[in-house]
């Protein structure tokens, strides 16, 4: 009783913080235009990129995942943390370090005229997809990773004793797994892609990678047509809604079974094929992730010293930002750990940022003066924005714990809070642990709704780059994007290796 | 949102503690940070006022549109003239009330509610040791290999974008969409705002970028770096102006009137030019600062008053989309 309660007030704070704004924009207007031939093309251009986006990052985090599963070797903790990096960097930063590795001038190009082969062109419908391949391929890969983790051992010993080749362990292990974590995947990373703008547009190439959030955009700040940001904000939303809706409920929700959480050992990938596919797909994740990521080091290392106050404060109000958002993110995702919950927390995702920080504008207006709660509504935002992710990543353990431990707990009489405390909570250590760690670094890196409504002296990190950028100073801003990727990957790898004490992976 | 609300609540009543006079001025984002030049603005003015100057950073003209007749401001300053029309006809701003015959502007300036600061115009930014010889002319770039990469930004999204779309306007003419289908193929890309395309820049991804006749004295005063050149066209270079003005309905009139006066001062109009890196609006050539006197000048300032900018905008950024969608 108690814990639907808990879920209902959850279900109620995010359902205020998403629909409230919206609701308080769609009240600005009055009323809801109708869709230009513009915006149409501009539906088309978001949707097939999301589409196509989404689904090579679920195709290829697949091979990622398994060969990083079923192979131990030395830094294999390190990579999997470090692999995790383009999803945390602000959009800015690294479409730079992207740009640096495949651009006109970028190594790719240099490489390609060392060998006289004609050059390469990032920019166009390609490289939409590989950039936002390159920000979710490590959330997928992660997913998968985690869904490998769960199959019990003694699973795997069970199929080694029946002499099962790779083709059957494969069918009756690794798939079920799959198609029980790839729609959820899938849904979400083709979410985040339905709201992409300035990264779409940059490696687009021009108009023709014109996006729906670009439209709202331009309808508030440049004709100020709220009506216009409304109908298309509305429009993103229930996209977003009903992909997610198709998506969980084409999940296979069946649970794997328990066992003894033993080191999983693998009988069936010895041979000499298995071997090079596996040592084939980290060496290229590796090299497609962390290139760029070390241009972002490059670029910044040489003027780390120059950095100045503000932006040690700004780092600081990131950090306990990230802090404050990461509580309130895993307190909402404890208790919305089903289907409804994910499916209610994609919409977080999918609400244009400028929509959700306009429409809290007026809704926080007639009470207090905006720019005094900056950074509390930034954290709040930042927890909403983050739920999708730390849900995602929850989900599919909790629902198997529920299914697993249930009929073990009720004839133990094991309920309430101590069913908390002895079954749920450790069980779902690792992955609380991998997505407390998320959302403290997609807080850290995120700009949110503090550019609309910041007062100069409560910046943020992300908030501080750019304003560095803007007054010509490049270089600084190079550093403090450097700062924001250690501290972001630092915050990860804390909260992540924390869900990981004691457990033997 | 109660407690939050409560929590906040506190926090402002605390400040309303102080006596002094508060004016509150909205300004952008980039104007109001440690590397713009509000702060010195704010330590200038007070120095004078007796009063506690408060800079609001955020998106101007939507926050205040969204405020209307109940917002906290008392004057606003970095608007821009292709919002003014909007701007005015909210009925939300007061006369500034200075003398603007004497300004340094390139045109001359009459109008009674928006008070020039600062002005640049459009231009595309070279680096001298990557192009020796820049396009000499705007058809020169139209004409140039396909090899000659440039970045701009988007019309939809950012000011300057919008001005080089009035620009080519301004030059073109009903051949318009025309020239930006010749200079399509040398749109490396398009970005969001000013800072990606003059990232991209500066890290060698593109020949030029569409930035200001003032960008150069940035790279000259702050880096001593002279590589960084502004190509001058004969056809005229878009003129650009940011603007100050009073709201009609603060409650502080005398301190908004002296905002504007100190606006015009020369204290302010000293400090603006390398404070946001463009030309005082009414400061004599001879006491710029010295990098802005070595920059290269346009003989022609091309402008659209608002209404006329107004009635070409969508047509023009239509025939952009059009000729770069292809």
């Amino acid at each position: 009783m108690a814990s639907r309660l808990v879920a209902i007030s959850a279900a109620a704070l995010v359902i205020g913080l998403i629909f409230g704004p919206i609701i308080a924009v769609l009240l600005l207007s009055g009323r809801l235009p109708g869709l230009t031939a513009a915006d149409w093309q501009a539906l088309r251009f978001t949707v097939s990129q999301a589409f196509l986006s989404a689904l090579f990052s679920t195709l290829l985090a697949i091979p990622v995942a398994r060969a990083l599963a079923r192979r131990q070797f030395p830094g294999r903790a390190l990579l999997v943390t470090l692999l995790g990096a383009p999803f945390v960097l602000p959009t800015i930063v690294a479409a730079l370090g992207l740009i640096a590795v495949f651009g006109q001038k970028g190594l790719v190009n240099a490489l390609l005229a060392w060998a006289g082969l004609p050059s390469f062109s990032i920019y166009g419908f390609h490289g939409v997809v590989i950039a936002h391949v390159f920000f979710n391929l490590p959330l997928a890969t992660r997913l998968f990773l985690q869904g490998w983790l769960s199959i019990p051992a003694e699973q795997y010993r069970l199929a080694a004793t029946l002499n099962l080749g790779p083709r059957s362990v494969f069918r009756t292990l690794d798939l079920p797994m799959l198609t029980r974590i790839a729609p959820g995947a899938f849904a979400v990373i083709f979410v985040i892609c339905l709201s992409s703008f300035a990264i779409a547009l940059t490696l687009g190439g021009g108009p023709k990678a014109t996006t729906v959030e670009l439209a709202i955009y331009q309808a508030l700040r440049f004709d100020f047509n709220v009506g216009h940001a409304a109908t298309l904000a509305l429009l993103q939303l229930g996209l977003a809604m009903g992909a997610g809706a198709l998506a969980l409920a084409v999940a296979a929700p069946r649970s794997l079974g328990t066992g003894l959480d033993r080191v999983v050992q693998r009988w069936d990938t010895s041979g000499l094929a298995p071997r090079l596919t596996d040592t084939a797909a980290i060496l290229l994740a590796a090299l497609f992730l962390l290139t760029p990521m070390t241009m972002v080091l490059w670029r910044g290392v040489f003027d780390l010293t120059s950095l100045d106050a503000g932006v040690w404060r700004a780092a600081w109000h990131s950090i306990t930002i990230a802090a404050a958002s990461t509580a309130l993110s895993m307190t909402l995702a404890l208790a919305l750990a089903n289907r409804w919950g994910e499916w209610l927390s994609l919409a977080a995702i999918a609400v244009s940022p400028l929509v959700l920080g306009i429409g809290l504008f007026l809704i926080v207006r007639p009470f207090v003066n905006p720019f005094s709660v900056a950074l509390p509504v930034t954290a709040i935002v930042n927890a909403a924005v983050a739920l999708p992710f730390a849900l995602r990543i929850l989900r599919p353990e909790a629902e198997a714990i529920r299914h697993d431990y249930d009929r073990l707990s009720a004839s133990l009489g094991l309920t309430g809070l101590a069913w908390v405390r002895f079954v749920y909570l450790p069980r779902l250590r690792r992955p609380a642990g991998f997505a407390a760690g998320l959302t403290a670094a997609l807080s850290m890196g995120d700009l949110g709704v503090i550019a609309l409504f910041a007062n100069p002296d409560r910046a943020t990190l992300p908030l501080q780059i750019y304003r560095l950028m803007g007054a010509y100073r490049i270089e600084q801003a190079a550093a403090a994007a450097l700062l924001l990727l250690v501290l972001s990957l630092g915050l990860f790898w804390v909260l992540d290796k924390g869900g990981r004490v004691n457990a033997d992976l | 949102m109660k407690a939050l609300a409560f929590a906040a609540g506190l926090m402002t009543a605390s400040a309303a503690l102080a006596e002094t006079p508060v004016l509150t001025v909205y300004a952008p984002d980039y104007f109001t940070s440690e590397w713009g030049p509000g702060p010195a603005i704010e330590t200038g003015f007070e120095a004078q006022c007796g009063c506690d100057l408060q800079f609001k950073p955020g998106d101007l003209l939507p926050r205040l549109l969204l405020e209307g007749q109940q917002t906290d401001a008392d004057a606003v300053i970095g608007l821009n003239t292709d919002v003014t029309k909007q701007a005015r006809e909210s009925g939300l701003f007061a006369p500034h009330g200075q003398d603007t015959s004497d300004l340094t502007l390139p045109i001359a300036w009459t109008d009674e509610v928006f008070l020039p600061f600062n002005y640049g115009h459009t231009a595309f930014i070279y680096n001298t040791e990557r192009m020796a010889d820049a396009p000499a002319s705007f058809d020169a770039l139209l004409n140039a290999p396909d090899d000659l990469k440039i970045v701009i930004q988007d019309p939809r999204s950012s000011i300057s974008g919008l001005a080089l779309v009035l620009w080519v306007k301004a030059v073109y003419g009903d051949k318009a969409e025309e020239a930006w289908t010749k200079l399509a193929p040398k749109i490396l890309t398009v970005t969001k705002g000013w800072s990606e395309s003059y990232g991209l820049f500066t890290d060698g991804e593109a020949d030029m970028v569409l930035s200001y006749t003032t960008s150069p004295a940035y790279h000259i005063i702050a880096e001593e770096d002279r590589t960084k050149k502004a190509a001058i066209f004969p056809e005229g270079h878009y003129f650009m102006v940011e603007l100050a003005a009073k709201i009609a309905g603060t409650d502080q009139p005398e301190l908004a009137d002296a905002f504007m006066a100190y606006i015009l001062s020369e204290e302010f109009q000293t400090m603006i030019a390398t404070g946001n890196w463009s030309f005082p609006a009414k400061l004599d050539s001879s006491k710029w600062p010295e990098g802005f006197k070595e920059l290269n000048l346009p003989e022609k300032a091309l402008y659209y008053s608002e209404d006329e900018a107004a009635a070409l905008r969508d047509e023009a950024v239509e025939e952009w989309r059009r000729a770069l969608s292809q």
